[in-house]
């Protein structure tokens, strides 16, 4: 469960020790680090989010239930998230600190990043349903969830991006709230069918 | 009811099978010719332009694909969807042969975007926004198709890149403008001037001949496959052995 956090703070460091231990040359790129980091690490997480309960047959008992699958989808979903992306939100002001980020954007950058994670939660929700019948998932899973995930990465770049100079991220903010509730009530359907074709 | 039954018969791979092949050669015919007469028209009859002299001719190439690979993407999603909810097996079958095509396009699109980069921006890759959403594009083909491979089952390969397919196309659109977005807050969009000159006809036409013969070579493509894909699923078919056996 700690492994995407330690993943993360290790993914961080390799970047002042590969490029430069400089402040102010770390705080240009702190925005794409954090969220290059944080995005490769909950796709690290994601690969277990149905394979244990695909093992075990709990998928099996949430489609004869009776109870909407793509409802269960999403608190199972929702769940992964509480321990895989909220400790990364958690982590951050930590990083942060590691790459001069001033503290008075560590507000701002947990609060898109939890957006972000959340977002990347659902799409990687339907990817990870997506691959469950498939031989080497987790290479699989990141060629197709890192390509939709884009859109996240700029905005949550961006807003950190301008955070850490001082100015507004309502654009940003906004932008990635939108696209987070979008991707939460799109994308549990998707994952059901993907749960039910995997079932089949 | 009778305006129906011609369009159900297209959910039945013999019939499909049978129009594939008698249509394909039209196709390739007519691909041939346009590409043909776009060529000649682009590469010897079309004056030079004037800022960027003979570089600008690889356009008879580059917006054709750039066109194809995202309207084969919507064709797969289309008739991928079309799979998944009405259960037609051909409509798989044609997600399925169209997905490498789109693939190449997009491919060819980014080759030649960066052959003609080189001479005008002097440099073979900018991350200019529509370079960097279709290369998001590429991605997206490439993971559609490693979805599908992945799958030792075809029923499950078809649907679940169905899925895919069906989510990846609604992204596309926000991808595309988040990369706008993105592009326009880092650099000014100063690659292509908005306010161009408009083309004059002997540039246009021989362009938009161009257009119409990478269509029909997309759709001569596409029936060649489609019939290779029916013969790989239906080889266990009767239908398929009577119709091989009449043919020879």
């Amino acid at each position: 469960m700690l492994q995407p956090v330690v993943f993360f703070l290790i993914v961080t460091t390799l970047f002042p020790l590969s490029l430069s231990p400089q402040l102010s040359q770390l705080r240009d790129i702190a925005p794409g680090i954090v969220w290059v980091g944080a995005l490769l690490s909950s796709l690290l997480a994601l690969e277990n989010l149905f394979r244990a309960d695909m093992d075990d047959g709990t998928l099996e008992q949430w489609v004869v239930s009776g109870q909407p699958l793509s409802v269960q989808v999403l608190s199972r979903t929702l769940a992964h998230w509480t321990v895989s992306g909220l400790p990364l939100v958690a982590a951050s002001p930590l990083v942060g600190a590691s790459l001069a980020v001033p503290a008075a954007a560590f507000g701002m950058m947990a609060l898109l990043l939890a957006l972000g994670t959340l977002c990347l939660s659902g799409i990687g929700a339907a990817g990870a349903a997506l691959t469950l019948g498939s031989r080497r998932a987790s290479v699989l899973l990141s060629l197709l969830v890192l390509p939709l995930a884009m859109p996240i990465l700029i905005f949550g770049a961006r807003g950190v991006d301008l955070a850490i100079l001082g100015e507004s991220t309502r654009g940003p903010l906004l932008l990635l709230s939108a696209l987070t509730v979008l991707t939460l009530s799109l994308t549990p359907l998707a994952a059901a069918a993907a749960v039910r074709i995997s079932l089949e | 009811m009778a305006t129906w039954t011609w369009f159900h018969r297209f959910g039945s791979p013999p019939f499909v099978y049978r129009i594939a092949g008698r249509c394909a050669p039209w196709f390739g015919a007519g691909a041939v010719l346009c590409i043909a007469y776009g060529l000649f028209g682009g590469l010897v009859l079309a004056p030079p332009d004037y800022q960027q002299k003979d570089a600008f001719r690889i356009v008879y190439v580059h917006a054709p694909a750039a066109w194809l690979s995202l309207s084969c993407y919507t064709t797969m999603a289309v008739a991928a969807f079309v799979g998944l909810v009405w259960r037609i097996k051909v409509a798989h079958a044609v997600a399925s042969a169209l997905a490498p095509v789109g693939a190449s396009f997009a491919f060819v699109c980014l080759a030649t975007g960066s052959l003609w980069g080189r001479p005008m921006w002097g440099t073979w890759w900018e991350w200019d926004a529509r370079l960097t959403s279709q290369l998001i594009l590429l991605f997206l083909y490439l993971g559609y198709m490693a979805l599908r491979s992945a799958h030792d089952d075809l029923q499950r390969a078809d649907r679940a890149s169905a899925v895919l397919a069906v989510v990846g196309v609604v992204n596309v659109p926000i991808i595309h403008y988040s990369v706008y977005w993105w592009n326009s807050l880092h650099q000014g969009a100063t690659v292509m001037k908005a306010d161009k000159p408009s083309m004059p006809a002997e540039m246009l036409v021989p362009l938009l001949v161009m257009f119409l013969g990478f269509t029909l070579f997309q759709l001569w493509v596409l029936c060649t496959r489609l019939r290779a894909e029916i013969l790989e699923r239906e080889r266990n078919a009767r239908w398929l052995r009577e119709e091989i056996q009449e043919g020879a």
